[in-house]
Parts: structure tokens; C-alpha cells; sequence
């Protein structure tokens, strides 16, 4: 089936994931859809699968305009798509989660059965179709929401980011089978991915997107660095470096090491000086994460040792760490932050540690007046957190920072948000610098992390790969790092 | 245009409660019954005498007190249901008192109530502690706990607090007259309870409107992940509004055997609680409602006693007409939420 996508345009509240994107895929190819975290592949495939609908553009299957409202329809249409989590019912059999979402009226479930293992056969998979879907991995469970989509028609299958998290058989068998839809069945096949390596090995052409824009398609294979100069931007000259902050030790890493039932993250260790930036790089879920909330003390060690100003840190908690002066940012603002439902006043007085009673909301409303003032937030005492803008509440955020932290801990300090409002936190962020503040940050914007950090250190698949001081590194290195390609 | 749209939206809320008096106007007259008899029949059993109107005051003390220990709770985005068994459990406790110590009442009195509120305080912590340290659900565990207090009376009546002269009377025997409180002209009405109630109500507004304890619950309620990152100690802060939830909850199970009754019996609350819950949902929330809907509630209930005796349904018809009220106002109460469902339904429609 012929895919064309034409100008497609989505935008989130100020944030443009998709500007005017148009691409074509062929039958009986295999695509790749490249780009750095946060440069709008996601959203343009859940555009395609029907999970969003695009605010302009259309989508064209076989010369014919469609306009899908749920995935249901895009199915029907032919169009899946293969989350990177499996949408199965984990309660469920196999086979039940095989016939889930489609007509299958006076079908006999031994007749079903046999149509599962016969077209798990076809590509090579081993299904049992009465085990519980919890028991199975996720390369299983891959397997398994693959054949419910072809059951289902797709004869255009999207795969997002479909080898995070599978054992190395289980991504040849995927491979395989991919190679097998397409050269065989001729169906059209995309794989969104940010793997240089992968795309390099399976697909035929690849798109290749940055910061919701199109900036171009490569026959492949081609050389990496093709596919690394069109990923990132090119990194604008960089201001001469401050001299590094030659302050005490303030934070001292030894071997910790971080347990999620996603992913491990490998002993690290590391110093960071009072007013030194740490810029983390890398893929997202790679491990940077891990280590900044172990940092907060939001997720617990499992091993290695904290030291804070040189004291050891055994039980090391959140609270414990705002008591230290260690302040902690998270991506989602309205998630992890602030509190939707809340005035600015109201969270002003909910941070302002006031021992009383009661309330002072006079002091409070001018308290947060200041703060709109001197943090050049647009909004009033009375609005609601959830009304402002983005850049607005990410200052907001900033304006409820005590004074006088240690350190800072930040995710995507300026995801979303305008040069003008990102210079402007940079700025606040280098004054508290200047005083000794030391600041560790990661960022999908390898810009970002050049330009800001003292030291830069990339992780991969959980591992701290490489640390270097960033005067010594060059944007080149930087992004094959993160392709993978190193 | 705009105007007709937001003078619709200004009297939305009172269209589930006419809504709701249709329902169960057709009710009635399917049943053959003049609705004007039964409506005016309850009208008289409410607010016909001085001593109904007493009667009316009297039932809403424990309701309003559990009422305003459910703000509490709900700001902080809670939902103890576990609040009937904190009722009962306040009961129990001051039944205790009653029943073991012999005091002058002007010490014996107090004594019980703080009892009650211990009692119910207990109770509400319990199932706080089975959410913060045991992950259970406060819906689940609170449920749990109301059949075990449930369980508890009947094992008290039954077993040692049974009267001497023997099991036929279903309760302990009646408490000595310096243990209850003292009633207003031969009512069930005791002021110092109803002075209470209305502290309480005042004391929660307060809290819920003025104080860091308040704005803390608020967060909570709103986001307890960014509340967290925030400073506020969630544990901590959810424990202690269930507490003084319960506490009060407990007062008003206290105020049951101590004025309503004059002993503790079989079923001692008589799902106050649940009628409560019902009260703060109808109320969304809201302070200034609260107390004019559980008014509304002891009104219609107490009016149905009367309905029951002059016509010949059953007063289950005061039941009927508050939980289709608190049905409807769920349903379709939010004008925002009642307009955004007609417009997906119309797109869908169309599409």
C-alpha cells in the first residue's frame, strides 16, 4: 500500500512537533524515520495510526484521502502500528489477546488457534496461544501484537522503536520478519528509530527529521556521518568557555549503581565541583535519568555511596535532599512541579515554610506579585498554574526555587520552550552558578548540552559511556556517541 | 447568544434538583398516590411541630459532623468510606465510658466525648496506615473496617456489654442519666451537640480556606506527585486529615448513643456515613452547600417517617428522592462536563 503524508502540521500548546511534514512511503520497502529525542517521528506516526489527528495536512493511502479518528479506523484502513509498549492485556491468554479488537463472531477458538501458530509459523515465531500474556517477554509480546495487526489488514505496519528492551535473537527474528512482510508480501514497512546501526542494517531509505521539521530522505545504506549531519543541527561556535569553577568536591559519586525493573544502571562514578555544570547525554531511558533521581534521592541506591560537601550520605531520601539544598526539576512541569488547580499564590504560601497556622494571603499575593515581577512571568497572583504557558511555568518554577541551593538537578530544563525564555533560564541558572551552585542537567538538545556544560558525560543502554570536560569534545563526537556509532 | 448560553449555565445546578422532584412526582403518581399529599405529608413530618423540627436538628449533628470530616478528607483526595465504621466505632467508645466509669456528668460527659473522638480517630488511622504502609486502597480497607465495627457491636451486645436481664432486647442497657447528654424539652435534640456540630463545621471551613494545614491537603488532593516534590510530607499529612476526620466522625457516633439513643444499639449509625459521603458529593465539594444540603437530607428523611404513617407508602420514598438527586447532580451537574459530552456525541455523529 502507498503512503503519502501531506504537510502534515501538530502542534502542542506553543511546542510544534510536526511542521508541515510531508514524506511517501512505497510498498514492499522498508523505511526508517530518524531523529534526535523530541524532533516529532512519534507523533507523526500517531498521526499516520490514527492515535492523533493532525491540526492541517492529510493523509493519502493509495490515492485515497482518509481521515482517521481512532487507530480502529486506521487498522480498518490498513494502517498499524507497533507501540514500543505492547498494547496487550497482560491478564489475558495469548489468544485472547490475539482476537481482541476484531470481528471474530462464530469463529471457534481451536479454529483461531490454528490461524495464530499458522501465522506465527509464516514469520517464524513460537506462540503457545493459551499462556498468560504476563509470562511473556517483551520480544514475545512484540510478536504477539505484530500478527494481531496483520490478522487484523495492516498492510502498512509502523514499528516504534521496536528493539528497546528485546534480547539480540529475539531482534534477528524481528528483522527477519520484517524483511520477509516487505520483500515478500509486499507491505510498506516504517521503522522509527534514533539507532543509526539498525536503520543502516534493515531499511532501504531513510527520512530523517529535526525539531519537527523534514530535513531530508537517504537511499541506504550511506555513510553514518550523512545520517549524523542531517540528525543534529550543526552546533553554533561555541562562546569561549567560562574557566571551569575550581570549587570544593560538592557531590561525590562512588559505584552507585540504580535498579528499575526497565533498566540497570551500571556503577558510575563521578565529582562534581560547587558552581561546575554536568551536562548528561544520551538516548532517552539510556540511564542519565536514573542517576539524576538517584541524585534527588527520589529513586534508591543499590549500591555504591553519595557524599554531599564530603559527608557520606547512607540514607539518602528526597526530603533529606531538599534539606541539604538539593532542588530537583522534572520534565513534566504540571506532572512533577506544580499543581494544577493552584494559584501562583497558593503555591507560593504552600512553599513558604511558614510555621503559623494560618495563612497570610495578603503577604502571599505580593509575595507572588514579586516573583511575576522579577521572573518576568506572564500571569497574575489570582491565575492558575495550568493557564500559563509552558515557558511561563517553567519560570514559575524557577521563581519557587529556595535561594542559596547546593545543588540543582534538572530534566529537559528548556524542552518546549522559546530562545528567548531558554537564554533567559540559562541566565538565572549561570548567576546561581556564579554563587557556588553546582548543576547537573540532561537534555535531548545536544546544542543545549555543549554550550552549557562544564563536563558532559554520555550514556548508552544504562552505562556511563564516556565523560569528558566539554571543551575537549566536538559535536561530531557527541552525536555518534549517542547514534550508537562509537 | 452568549448571554441566553451563560444565564442557562447560571441555572444549570438547580435543574437535576427539579429533575429529580419530577422523578419522583411520576414515582407517585404511577403508585396512585397525590404527589401534593405526599409532598405536603412530608413537609408536616419535617418542620409540623416544634418536636419535628428538633428531631430534624437532632439527626443532622452526627450527619453534619461527618460531613465536615469528609471536607477534609476529599480536599486531600481521599475518599473514606470507611467514615460508617468510624461513626460506629465512636459509639463503641463512648459507650465504653458510659457503661465503665462513673463520673459526675460535668467530667463523665466530656470524658465520653473525647472518647468518641479517640475512637473514631482509631478507626480512620487504621485505615490510613493500611494505604500509606500496606498499599490497600482507602475504599477497600475503609470498607473492611465498617463490617468489622459492624461485627464489633454485635459482639459487644451480644457478649459482654449484654444487659443483665438477658439477649431480647437488642442493645446494651440504657445508660445512667448523668452519661447522656442533657436533651432540650423532651426532645433527641441536645444543644451542646449542635453548638459542636456548628464548631466543627466552622472549624473545618477555617482550616480548609485560611491555614498551610488546608492549602497542604489542597495539593495533595490536586497532585500528590508534585505535592511530594514540594515539601509536603504526603504520609504524614494523609494520616492526619483521616484522623481528625475520623475524630469527628466519631463525635457524631458519640452524639448517636448519648442523645438519639440512650444506649448503644444493633445498628448505631444507620449508615450516617453513607449518607454523608452522599451530602459532600451533592454539595461538589463545596463549603457553603454542605451544611444546607445535610439539612436538606435529616429534613427529607425525617419527613419521610411521617409520609410513611399518613399515606400508606413507605418512607423508603425519602431514600428514593436524595439518591436520585445525588444520581443526577453526578450525572449531569457539571455544566462544562454535561456540554463537552453533547458536543463528542454530535462529532461523532457527524464523523
Amino acid at each position: 500500500m502507498q503512503v503519502q503524508l501531506n504537510t502534515i502540521h501538530k502542534q502542542f500548546g506553543s511546542l510544534v512537533a510536526n511542521d508541515e511534514i510531508s514524506v511517501q512511503f512505497e510498498p514492499g520497502r522498508i523505511y526508517g524515520l530518524l531523529g534526535e529525542n523530541g524532533a516529532g517521528k512519534s507523533t507523526l506516526m500517531k498521526i499516520l495510526s490514527g492515535y492523533q489527528q493532525p491540526d492541517r495536512g492529510e493523509i493519502v493511502l493509495n490515492g485515497a484521502a482518509q481521515h482517521f479518528a481512532s487507530p480502529r479506523q486506521a487498522l480498518a484502513a490498513g494502517v498499524g502500528m507497533l507501540y514500543q509498549e505492547p498494547l496487550d492485556v497482560p491478564v489475558f491468554t495469548v489468544l485472547e489477546n490475539f482476537l481482541l479488537g476484531r470481528a471474530h463472531d462464530g469463529e471457534r477458538p481451536q479454529q483461531s488457534a490454528k490461524a495464530l501458530t499458522q501465522l506465527a509459523g509464516r514469520y517464524g515465531f513460537q506462540v503457545d496461544p493459551h499462556e498468560h500474556t504476563r509470562e511473556l517477554s517483551m520480544g514475545e509480546r512484540q510478536q504477539l501484537e505484530l500478527l494481531r495487526l496483520l490478522a487484523g489488514g495492516a498492510e502498512v505496519l509502523i514499528l516504534d522503536e521496536p528493539t528497546t528492551g528485546i534480547s539480540a535473537e529475539q531482534k534477528d527474528l524481528l528483522f527477519a520478519s520484517m524483511r520477509t512482510l516487505a520483500r515478500e508480501e509486499g507491505k510498506t514497512l516504517i521503522l522509527v528509530s534514533h539507532k543509526l546501526d539498525e536503520v543502516q542494517e534493515l531499511c532501504d531509505y531513510a527520512y530523517v527529521l529535526r525539531k519537527g521539521r523534514l530535513v531530508g530522505g537517504v537511499q541506504l545504506p550511506c555513510p553514518n556521518q550523512e545520517l549524523v549531519d542531517l540528525m543534529f543541527d550543526e552546533l553554533a561556535p561555541r562562546p569561549a568557555r567560562r574557566q571551569p569553577a575550581s570549587g570544593d568536591v560538592l557531590l561525590h559519586l562512588q559505584h552507585i549503581t540504580v535498579r528499575t525493573p526497565r533498566l540497570e544502571l551500571e556503577p558510575v562514578s563521578l565529582q562534581l565541583q560547587a558552581g561546575q555544570v554536568l551536562g548528561l547525554a544520551g538516548l532517552e531511558g539510556s540511564g542519565q535519568e536514573l542517576l539524576l533521581r538517584a541524585c534527588a534521592g527520589l529513586l534508591p541506591l543499590s549500591g555504591g555511596s553519595l557524599r554531599l560537601g564530603g559527608q557520606p550520605q547512607p540514607d539518602w531520601d528526597y526530603p533529606r535532599a531538599r534539606q541539604h539544598g538539593v532542588a530537583y526539576l522534572a520534565a513534566g512541569r504540571l506532572e512533577e512541579g506544580l499543581i494544577a488547580g493552584l494559584t501562583l499564590t497558593e503555591h507560593m504560601a504552600l512553599v513558604s515554610n511558614a510555621h503559623g497556622l494560618l495563612v497570610d494571603w495578603p503577604q502571599n499575593r505580593q509575595l507572588a506579585a514579586q516573583h511575576i515581577a522579577t521572573y518576568q512571568v506572564v500571569g497574575q497572583p489570582e491565575s492558575y498554574i495550568e493557564n500559563l504557558s509552558g515557558g511561563n511555568q517553567q519560570r514559575f518554577l524557577f521563581a519557587m526555587l529556595p535561594q542559596n541551593l547546593k545543588l540543582i538537578l534538572m530534566e529537559h530544563p528548556t524542552r518546549g520552550l522559546d530562545i528567548r525564555s531558554t537564554d533567559w533560564i540559562w541566565e538565572q541558572l549561570d548567576q546561581r552558578r556564579a554563587q557556588g551552585t553546582a548543576i547537573i542537567f540532561l537534555s535531548a538538545d545536544l546544542d543545549e548540552i555543549a554550550a552549557r556544560s562544564d563536563q558532559i558525560a554520555v550514556f548508552s543502554g544504562g552505562r556511563l559511556l564516556r565523560s569528558v570536560p566539554a571543551a575537549e569534545t566536538t559535536a561530531d563526537e557527541l552525536g555518534h556517541l549517542i547514534g550508537g556509532a562509537l | 447568544m452568549s448571554l441566553s448560553k451563560t444565564r442557562l449555565e447560571r441555572v444549570w445546578p438547580l435543574l437535576p434538583g427539579l429533575a429529580a422532584l419530577l422523578v419522583t412526582t411520576l414515582l407517585l403518581l404511577a403508585m396512585g398516590t397525590s404527589p401534593v399529599d405526599a409532598y405536603s405529608a412530608m413537609w408536616q413530618g419535617a418542620f409540623g411541630t416544634s418536636a419535628r423540627v428538633y428531631s430534624v436538628l437532632a439527626f443532622l449533628v452526627p450527619l453534619l459532623l461527618a460531613a465536615s470530616g469528609l471536607l477534609l478528607t476529599f480536599k486531600a483526595g481521599l475518599w473514606n468510606i470507611g467514615i460508617e465504621g468510624q461513626i460506629i466505632m465512636g459509639a463503641v467508645a463512648a459507650s465504653w465510658v458510659a457503661l465503665r466509669v462513673q463520673l459526675p456528668s460535668g467530667l463523665q460527659i466530656p470524658l465520653e466525648l473525647l472518647a468518641a473522638m479517640a475512637g473514631g480517630a482509631l478507626w480512620a488511622a487504621l485505615a490510613g496506615v493500611l494505604k500509606t504502609r500496606g498499599g490497600v486502597h482507602e475504599i477497600f480497607g475503609g470498607l473492611a473496617l465498617n463490617n468489622l465495627a459492624i461485627l464489633f457491636t454485635n459482639y459487644l451486645i451480644a457478649g459482654p456489654w449484654q444487659p443483665p436481664e438477658g439477649g431480647s432486647f437488642r442493645g446494651t442497657q440504657p445508660f445512667g442519666a448523668h452519661a447522656l447528654l442533657p436533651l432540650f424539652e423532651n426532645s433527641r435534640l441536645s444543644l451542646l451537640s449542635l453548638a459542636l456540630a456548628i464548631v466543627a463545621f466552622a472549624g473545618v471551613a477555617l482550616v480548609l480556606t485560611n491555614s498551610h494545614w488546608g492549602l497542604r491537603l489542597k495539593a495533595l488532593g490536586q497532585n500528590a506527585r508534585s505535592a511530594f516534590l514540594l515539601g509536603v510530607s504526603s504520609n504524614r499529612e494523609m494520616l492526619l486529615a483521616m484522623a481528625v476526620c475520623g475524630a469527628l466522625a466519631g463525635l457524631g457516633g458519640g452524639v448517636r448513643v448519648l442523645s438519639w439513643f440512650d444506649s448503644l444499639r444493633q445498628s448505631i449509625s444507620g449508615g450516617i456515613g453513607y449518607l454523608a459521603l452522599m451530602v459532600v458529593l451533592l454539595a461538589g465539594f463545596r463549603l457553603v452547600l454542605t451544611p444546607l444540603v445535610a439539612f436538606f437530607f435529616s429534613a427529607v428523611l425525617n419527613g419521610s417517617i411521617t409520609l410513611q404513617l399518613r399515606t400508606q407508602l413507605h418512607s423508603a420514598l425519602g431514600d428514593i428522592l436524595t439518591g436520585v438527586l445525588v444520581l443526577l447532580v453526578l450525572l449531569f451537574g457539571n455544566y462544562e462536563r454535561v456540554r463537552r459530552a453533547f458536543r463528542r456525541r454530535r462529532s461523532q455523529a457527524d464523523g
